[in-house]
C-alpha cells in the first residue's frame, strides 16, 4: 500500500518536474504578456504581475500588424488543410479500392515520401517557384504542403480497416466512386481527419522554416515569420506587447486543440456495420 | 407467375491470376422464383452473386438479365438489390436515410442530391414526397417505424437486417440478392426472419438469389436450390430432388439434416445392395432404423435423445461406423450391444467410385 502510493508520489512528481521544464518558457510568456513595462524589467523574479497589462495586447493588436499576420495564417493553414484533404481522400480511397498490379508499388512510394525531409525539398521546390514567378504569393505558402504522403498514409490506414461491404452496398445503391469517397468514406472517416487537421495545422500555423525561404513581402506573413518583423522593427525592445503578441499567435491553437480534444476521444460509432 | 427466366449466367467463369474461382457456371433464375445458392465456404457462391449483382465482371461467359445481356453494366444499370452479410448501413445515417439513398440516388439529379441546397433544386419537391413516402411504406411492411430516425449503431442485430431489406425493397429491383442475410443472427430469430423473407418474397413477387452455407435454410425457403462445389455447379433443383436424386455423392452429403452414411466398397459391409462391391452406397440416417429382421448388424455406441427421435450411432463389425434414427419411443439398449439395422430399398442411393457421381440402379 504504502510503497504503491511512494512509487505514485515519484512518478507524479517526476511528471510534475518534466512538464514545469516545457512549461516555464510559456508561463514565463504570459505572465510577461501581462506585466507592465517597468516591472518587466525589474531585477526580481515575480510570476505574477502587481497589476494586469492590457495595454500590452492593445499596442499589438493596434499598432503592429499581427492582426495581418493572424489573417495571412489562417489563409494559409486553412488552404493548405482544404486541399490537403480535397486530393489526399480520394487517393488514400483509390489506394484501398483499386486493385492494380501497381497497388502495392504505390504505397510504397507513398511510405518512402514519409522519410524524406521537407527541407531536402525546399531548395529545388523554392527554384522551382522563382522560375513560376510565384514566390511572395499565397501560392508559394500553400502549394508545396498539399502532397501529403502522411495524410494519404493515416487515411490509408482508416480506409482499409473499412468493411468493404460498406463500398459494395453504396455501389449497388447507385453511387459513383466519388460520390462513395464523400458521401461514405469521408464521413466514417472523421475520427482520422480530425487528428490530421490538428497535426496539419499546428505543423504549418508554427512553420517559420519555408515562409522565411518563399516570402519576402511583409504583407504576407505568417505569425511565425511575422513575430520577426515585429522584434527586427518598431518594438524591438518592447518585450510586453512582443509577448502579447505571441500570446495572441499561439492562443488559436491551444483553443482549437483543447475544443478537438474532445471530438478526439469521442471516436466514431462504428455500428450499423457487423457486430 | 409465369416461368420466364429474368436471369441467366451462360457459361461464366471467374479467375483471380492462375486461381479459378469460378468454372463455367450456368445458373437460370425463373420469374418469381426463390433460388438459393448452396456451398462450403469457398466454393464461389459469393462470387457468382457478385457477378450476379455487378460488383464483379466474369472473366468469360455472359450475364443475362432478360434476355440482354448486361455483363459490363453496373448494379445500379441492372436495378438489382442487395442484402449483405453484414448489412452494410451507413453508420452516419439515419434508418430513413439509410433506406432513401437509393432512391434519392435514382430519382434526383446530382445537384437535388446534395445534402441541404439540394431542397432548392427545381422539381426536388415531389420526388422528396415519393420517397418520403415509398420509404414510409417499406418501413410499415418491416415494422422499422419507430425506428425511422434512429442511427443503425443503436439497433439489434435483427432490426439492422430489416433496415437491410428495406433499402433494397425501397427500389423496386427486378432481382433481390440476398449474401448470408441470416447468419449473423441468433438461432431463434433467424429461423423468424426466415418466414419474414419467405412473406416478402411471396409479396414483392420478384425473384430472390440467396445465399448460403446452411442446407436447412436452403431447403426450407428456395424452391431452386445450386449446390456449388469447387466454383462448378454440381447440382441444380427443387429441395425434393436434391434430397430424393442427389447427383453426387458430394451433393448427398451436403444435403439433409443428419450426415449421410456412405459406404465405400473397401469397407466391406455386407447385406446392403449386390452392388455394393463396384459402387459407394449412400443411405440416410434417417432411412436406417433398428429392425429384428434387419440385414445389417452393427454395435451401439451413441444415442442421442433428440425429443422426437432418437440418433443412434454404431459401428458394424468391420469397423464401419453408421448413423441411423430410431423413433422416440425406441427403447435403446445399453452401448456394445448387437443391433439389427433395417432400411428401405428404395431410399439406397449408389454413386460411381471413380468420379462419386450417381448411378441408377435397376429395380
Amino acid at each position: 500500500m504504502i510503497r504503491r502510493s511512494l512509487s505514485r508520489g515519484v512518478s507524479l512528481f517526476l511528471l510534475i518536474v518534466g512538464a514545469m521544464g516545457i512549461l516555464l518558457p510559456f508561463i514565463w510568456m504570459v505572465s510577461l504578456a501581462f506585466k507592465p513595462r517597468d516591472e518587466i524589467f525589474s531585477a526580481d523574479i515575480d510570476l505574477l504581475p502587481t497589476r494586469l497589462e492590457w495595454n500590452n495586447f492593445v499596442v499589438a493588436m493596434t499598432q503592429t500588424d499581427v492582426p495581418l499576420y493572424l489573417m495571412n495564417g489562417l489563409v494559409v493553414v486553412l488552404g493548405i488543410l482544404v486541399f490537403q484533404i480535397l486530393f489526399t481522400v480520394p487517393c488514400a480511397y483509390a489506394l484501398v479500392q483499386r486493385r492494380t498490379r501497381w497497388r502495392t508499388v504505390v504505397f510504397a512510394c507513398v511510405l518512402a515520401a514519409l522519410l524524406v525531409p521537407f527541407h531536402v525539398t525546399a531548395i529545388p521546390i523554392f527554384l522551382g517557384f522563382a522560375e513560376m514567378g510565384i514566390l511572395n504569393t499565397y501560392w508559394a505558402l500553400i502549394l508545396p504542403f498539399i502532397p501529403t504522403a502522411f495524410g494519404i498514409f493515416l487515411f490509408r490506414q482508416f480506409f482499409s480497416q473499412m468493411p468493404k461491404d460498406l463500398f459494395d452496398a453504396a455501389r449497388v445503391d447507385g453511387m459513383g466512386e466519388m460520390e462513395i469517397v464523400w458521401r461514405v468514406a469521408f464521413p466514417l472517416a472523421l475520427p482520422a481527419a480530425t487528428a490530421f487537421a490538428i497535426f496539419s495545422v499546428t505543423a504549418h500555423w508554427n512553420d517559420l522554416f519555408w515562409p522565411l525561404i518563399a516570402i519576402t513581402d511583409p504583407e504576407l506573413a505568417t505569425p511565425p515569420r511575422g513575430i520577426l518583423y515585429f522584434r527586427d522593427q518598431e518594438s524591438g525592445d518592447d518585450v510586453g506587447p512582443l509577448m502579447a503578441a505571441a500570446l495572441i499567435i499561439t492562443a488559436p491553437l491551444v483553443l482549437a486543440f483543447l475544443l478537438a480534444q474532445r471530438k478526439f476521444t469521442q471516436g466514431l460509432s462504428a455500428g450499423g456495420l457487423k457486430g | 407467375m409465369t416461368s420466364e427466366t429474368v436471369l441467366e449466367l451462360r457459361g461464366v467463369s471467374r479467375c483471380f491470376g492462375a486461381n479459378t474461382v469460378l468454372d463455367h457456371v450456368d445458373i437460370s433464375v425463373k420469374a418469381g422464383s426463390f433460388t438459393a445458392l448452396l456451398g462450403a465456404s469457398g466454393c464461389g457462391k459469393s462470387t457468382t452473386l457478385r457477378i450476379m449483382a455487378g460488383l464483379e465482371q466474369p472473366s468469360a461467359g455472359q450475364v443475362l438479365l432478360n434476355g440482354e445481356n448486361v455483363s459490363d453494366k453496373t448494379a445500379h444499370e441492372r436495378n438489382v438489390a442487395m442484402v449483405f452479410q453484414s448489412y452494410a448501413l451507413y453508420p452516419h445515417l439515419t434508418v430513413a436515410q439509410n433506406m432513401a439513398l437509393p432512391l434519392a440516388m435514382r430519382h434526383l439529379s446530382v445537384f437535388g442530391r446534395l445534402p441541404g441546397v439540394g431542397r432548392l433544386s427545381p422539381g426536388s419537391g415531389g420526388v422528396r414526397k415519393m420517397i418520403h413516402e415509398k420509404v414510409g411504406h417499406a418501413a410499415e411492411i418491416l415494422g422499422l417505424e419507430p425506428y425511422l430516425d434512429r442511427k443503425p449503431g443503436t439497433l439489434s442485430g435483427g432490426q439492422k437486417q430489416r433496415v437491410a431489406l428495406g433499402r433494397a425493397l425501397v427500389r423496386d429491383p427486378v432481382l433481390f440478392l440476398l449474401d448470408e442475410p441470416l447468419s449473423n443472427l441468433d438461432a431463434r430469430l433467424r429461423i423468424r426472419m426466415r418466414a419474414e423473407l419467405s412473406a416478402l418474397h411471396k409479396e414483392t413477387g420478384r425473384p430472390f438469389v440467396y445465399v448460403t452455407h446452411d442446407q436447412a435454410e436452403a431447403m426450407a425457403m428456395a424452391d431452386q436450390v445450386v449446390v456449388m462445389i469447387g466454383g462448378q455447379v454440381a447440382q441444380a433443383g427443387s429441395p425434393r430432388s436434391l434430397y430424393e436424386k442427389p447427383a453426387s455423392k458430394e451433393v448427398a452429403a451436403f444435403i439433409g439434416t443428419n450426415a449421410i452414411n456412405l459406404f465405400r466398397p473397401e469397407d466391406g459391409v455386407m447385406g446392403l445392395h449386390p452392388a455394393a462391391d463396384r459402387h459407394v452406397i449412400g443411405l440416410r440416417p434417417e432411412h436406417v432404423s433398428p429392425a429384428e429382421d434387419g440385414t445389417l448388424e452393427a454395435w451401439l455406441e451413441t444415442a442421442e435423445f433428440l425429443g422426437s427421435e432418437i440418433l443412434l450411432g454404431l459401428r458394424t463389425t468391420t469397423g464401419k461406423f453408421v448413423r441411423a434414427i430410431a423413433a422416440d419411443d425406441y427403447c435403446t439398449p445399453p452401448p456394445g450391444s448387437l443391433i439389427r439395422l433395417g432400411f428401405t430399398p428404395d431410399r439406397l442411393h449408389a454413386f460411381s467410385g471413380e468420379s462419386g457421381l450417381r448411378v441408377e440402379l435397376g429395380a
